[in-house]
């Protein structure tokens, strides 16, 4: 009948959340008995009567809709094999490459060579982890010149912000062009000054993502390495 | 000559000092340091990441790959053979199958969760030591578990049952039995069960009691080492 923690408390795998039936275990937690324990390391999240737990670290899981950097690792006769951060690597298929009419036995590289990176939005993926890409769509494209960072994937919707609010403010402080995939990889354009404080950034927001009143932070940061264009 | 009282003055009861900390080594998935007395063990978890060789790709369910290792300085004097040898290999596998019973890997099929274990510094306990930091280095890299693993060992020096023996009463010259064990806390099953030497039916119980209590121990040691990684809770050790 009882919650055991409090809202945005830290929890460790089988620590006890909540007893009685009054609560239900949703992602991150299961129930033993007549609790509710946590199943991964993260914060608590309590949603009227429903449980979760925001987690904290972990690997990049590719996830159906997810607008992703991949980056492209083998070219096959169907299309392109692109690494996306995670356990599994992706196709990308001819058709879903580029719009164009490709005749056959043409060379793909002209489109995507080995090593090229883009923004490709997942479309499927199997049981077994098989992830299909597109990069057809609003917003996907080839990824020119420009820096590219690893950070956690599950700081990403920090790094955005809601709406967007957060990578925004980062673009016009810093006057560079940023695409952040749901992966964990992000693709930063602009002078090397600009880029470095732009990193800066979101290193900050990913180290101090579960603190309150980041955006304050780092407004204040960005204000105090202003970028002279 | 009975054993009466530890070479260290410890209570018969009572673990060495016991410290842990967590995200040791920032560039794995997962990591975790944890030491008992002068027994110093790291773990660092990389993946879920893609299997090879291939042909040990399950496609029902992700891998567990435990590697347990002594550095060649870590003992007490002697040089310990490089590369792992007869011994290194069942413990990984003991540590693996300790582990496994809380780790759900089904979310990750085909691909493979490494577990290095390093141990700069031994005094007995390793393995135990080994799983203690696993666990934690595995909750850190943000998998999915039903609880952490504690680990320790009992065991029987002459007639006296204890708890986490050192390299010295591992040692001693009258008859002992050294039993390492590992629980998973929330519903006190034993996950690793291991003995050297003899025991009586009775002094097991009375060993394994000994053993879950200094478990519970080690398990508010992880779980504040755990949350301690994003500044909450107290230090501990």
């Amino acid at each position: 009948m009882t919650l055991l923690v409090k809202d945005k408390d830290v929890v460790v795998p089988g620590e006890a959340l909540a007893s009685g039936m009054d609560y239900l275990p949703t992602s991150g937690t299961y129930r033993e008995g007549d609790k509710v324990v946590a199943s991964r390391l993260g914060l608590v999240q309590v949603d009227g009567r429903l449980i979760r737990i925001i987690p904290v670290s972990g690997k990049y899981l590719p996830k159906r809709g997810d607008v992703v950097v991949a980056r492209v690792t083998n070219i096959t006769l169907n299309g392109w094999v692109c690494d996306i951060n995670s356990a599994y690597s992706s196709l990308l298929g001819m058709k879903e490459g580029v719009s164009d009419f490709i005749a056959r036995g043409s060379d793909l590289t002209r489109y995507y060579n080995i090593g090229d990176s883009l923004m490709a939005q997942i479309i499927n993926v199997t049981s077994q982890n098989m992830v299909d890409l597109s990069a057809k769509g609003p917003g996907l494209r080839k990824l020119g010149e420009g820096r590219i960072i690893y950070v956690n994937a599950n700081k990403v919707p920090r790094i955005i912000g809601k709406a967007g609010s957060m990578v925004s403010m980062i673009k016009d402080a810093t006057n560079c062009r940023i695409s952040v995939g749901q992966n964990g990889v992000i693709w930063l354009q602009g002078t090397p000054a600009a880029e470095l404080v732009a990193v800066s950034a979101i290193r900050r927001i990913e180290a101090d993502s579960h603190v309150s009143g980041l955006t304050e932070q780092v407004k204040a940061f960005l204000d105090k390495n202003k970028v002279v264009a | 000559m009975a054993y009466n009282k530890r070479f260290d003055g410890r209570k018969f009861d009572e673990t060495r000092p016991i410290a842990a900390r967590v995200g040791v080594i920032p560039e794995a998935d997962g990591s975790a340091m944890f030491s008992i007395g002068n027994t110093v063990a790291y773990a660092a978890v990389y993946g879920p990441r893609e299997l090879h060789p291939k042909f040990l790709q399950n496609p029902q369910s992700g891998l567990l790959r435990c590697r347990y290792n002594m550095m060649p300085f870590s003992g007490a004097g002697s040089r310990v053979k490089p590369g792992g040898g007869r011994r290194a290999k069942e413990i990984s596998v003991v540590t693996e199958k300790a582990l496994l019973p809380v780790l759900n890997l089904d979310e990750f099929p085909n691909a493979v969760v490494d577990v290095f274990i390093e141990l700069p510094q031994t005094d007995a306990g390793t393995r135990c030591a080994g799983i203690t930091a696993a666990a934690m280095a595995l909750a850190d890299a943000g998998l999915t578990m039903k609880d952490l693993v504690s680990s320790v060992s009992v065991g029987r020096v002459d007639d006296k049952i204890m708890v986490d023996l050192s390299y010295k009463e591992e040692s001693y010259e009258g008859e002992v039995a050294d039993i390492p064990i590992a629980m998973i806390p929330g519903t006190g099953e034993i996950s690793l069960l291991q003995m050297d030497g003899k025991i009586s039916r009775e002094e097991l119980q009375t060993a394994l009691e000994l053993g879950r209590k200094a478990c519970l121990q080690i398990y508010e040691v992880q779980k504040s080492a755990l949350k301690e990684k994003f500044g909450v809770g107290g230090k501990i050790g």
